[in-house]
């Protein structure tokens, strides 16, 4: 009867309103059977990484589009570190010029970055491919 | 995971890690060590109060759990909120939105909120959010706020995890009937009607009264009606002082101790389901492995065939 669902917060961080794509990435990920925690808009990194502690969540997954993209995921990873919440994975999307992409990923500051035009198949399935054979090792 | 390792986890929670809180919240939820944890819980936990929030969709709830909270902030309590949304019947996914409403304790340690899906439990609950709130309990949360699905009219469950029972209404979302109607009307507690700042809060107030005055003077504790709006930040002082109120009335007439008994028999009672389905999945695996229910359309029949094969040896 154990069955373990794959937890996602969904947040929006910094002051751009836009917040279309990020309920459409919540709504794929539902109807993927994940428990999709939706933070709301203008969320601070402390606030987004204070949630996806007391959720419990396997992954946080952000939209950016104000271009602070270089600023939002350093301090997110920054500070699950400090809260020894490491093995939260964390993932991006939005208009991110692609070298800030291969800098970002380079750096650990993302596990995943995605722009627009990534289908729901690409990105649901990379993150079923990086969190069921971990789930399953729990149980 | 070892004994040892998990009781660990067990004791960081009592000493206030939220991490640690956090995580036996996943494993109960998953059904992993359940007994265990709760064992360890439950020994040091089951003091506190449990105040319930209920109502339709978009009644205000998640709004009213954040104005509440900001009220036992303020006497520097810390609350533990369990909120619960819907899960899909078809993948088993949700989307759980309380948080957008309670934005205002979102870096607060003192605060803890943690969003539920319903994993196909009805009821308004989930089948761990007693437990849930235990743990929140002993991880140091000694204000505890469950807020429900949005509910239509009977789903009722909250009654035995709530020692408090809200009911929140809003204006003008029906006549004198809904409020003589049974079910959700006849659990509350306390009554809100949130929202009073729209038109006809005063009108759905005196529906309300109107069907408690048919109570009768028989019952010891009538629920008060209290008028809330969030937006004009009127009324909720007031509602606060009404769940007191009701918490000391319990205390004090024993009610507590009789729902608590209630609970207990209502607690074994799913757990004994819970094996009995699955037990039960078994066996309709293996008579249709064995192709017995082909042949078969009548599901008294059926039923009863299967049933007496477990339990008299077939």
């Amino acid at each position: 009867m154990n069955k373990t669902r794959i937890r996602v917060l969904v947040g929006k961080p910094g002051l751009d309103g836009h917040d279309r794509g990020a309920k459409v990435i919540a709504r794929m990920l539902r109807d993927a059977g994940m428990e999709v925690i939706y933070s709301g808009l203008h969320q601070t990194p402390e606030q987004i990484v204070e949630a996806a502690i007391q959720e419990d969540v396997d992954l946080i997954g952000v939209s950016v589009l104000s271009g602070a993209h270089m600023t939002i995921f350093p301090r997110i990873k920054e500070l699950l570190k400090e809260q020894n919440a490491e093995d939260i994975l964390l993932m991006g999307g939005g208009t991110i010029p692609e070298e800030d992409i291969v800098s970002l990923i380079e750096a650990g500051h993302a596990e995943a970055l995605f722009t627009p035009g990534a289908t729901s198949t690409e990105i649901v399935s990379w993150i079923k491919s990086k969190l069921e054979s971990s789930k399953e090792d729990v149980v | 995971m070892s004994k040892e390792v998990l009781d660990q986890w067990i004791a960081r929670s009592f000493e206030q890690d939220r991490r640690a809180t956090a995580k036996l919240i996943s494993w109960v939820e998953d059904d992993i060590e359940r007994a265990h944890i709760m064992r360890s819980v439950l020994k040091k936990t089951g003091q506190k109060m449990v105040v319930g929030i209920t109502g339709p969709p978009g009644a205000g709830k998640s709004s009213l759990v954040e104005a509440l909270t900001k009220l036992y902030r303020a006497r520097d309590e810390r609350v533990g909120i369990v909120a619960v949304d819907p899960s899909s019947p078809y993948t088993g996914g949700a989307i759980l939105g309380d948080r957008i409403r309670m934005q205002a304790h979102g870096t607060d340690r003192d605060v803890f909120i943690r969003s539920m899906g319903t994993r196909g439990h009805l009821g308004g609950v989930t089948r761990s959010t007693s437990d849930v709130l235990r743990i929140l309990e002993g991880g140091g949360y000694g204000r505890l706020l469950l807020e429900t699905v949005g509910v239509g009219q009977s789903e009722l469950e909250i009654m035995q995890m709530a020692d408090t029972v809200v009911v929140v209404l809003n204006p003008g979302t029906g006549d004198g009937i809904q409020a003589i109607k049974a079910g959700i009307m006849e659990v509350a507690d306390v009554f809100v009607v949130n929202k009073a700042d729209l038109p006809g809060a005063d009108r759905m107030k005196n529906d309300i009264e109107m069907m408690l005055n048919l109570n009768g003077d028989t019952r010891p504790w009538r629920p008060p009606v209290v008028l809330t709006s969030v937006i004009t930040e009127t009324g909720v002082e007031s509602l606060y002082e009404k769940i007191e109120a009701h918490q000391c009335y319990m205390l004090e007439s024993g009610q507590r101790d009789e729902r608590r008994k209630e609970r207990l028999r209502q607690e074994v009672w799913r757990h004994w389901e819970d094996k009995m389905r699955a037990l039960y999945e078994i066996v309709w695996e293996e008579a249709r492995e064995e192709r017995v229910i082909l042949h078969q359309d009548d599901p008294y029949q059926l039923a009863q065939m299967l049933w007496e094969e477990r339990f008299k040896g077939g």
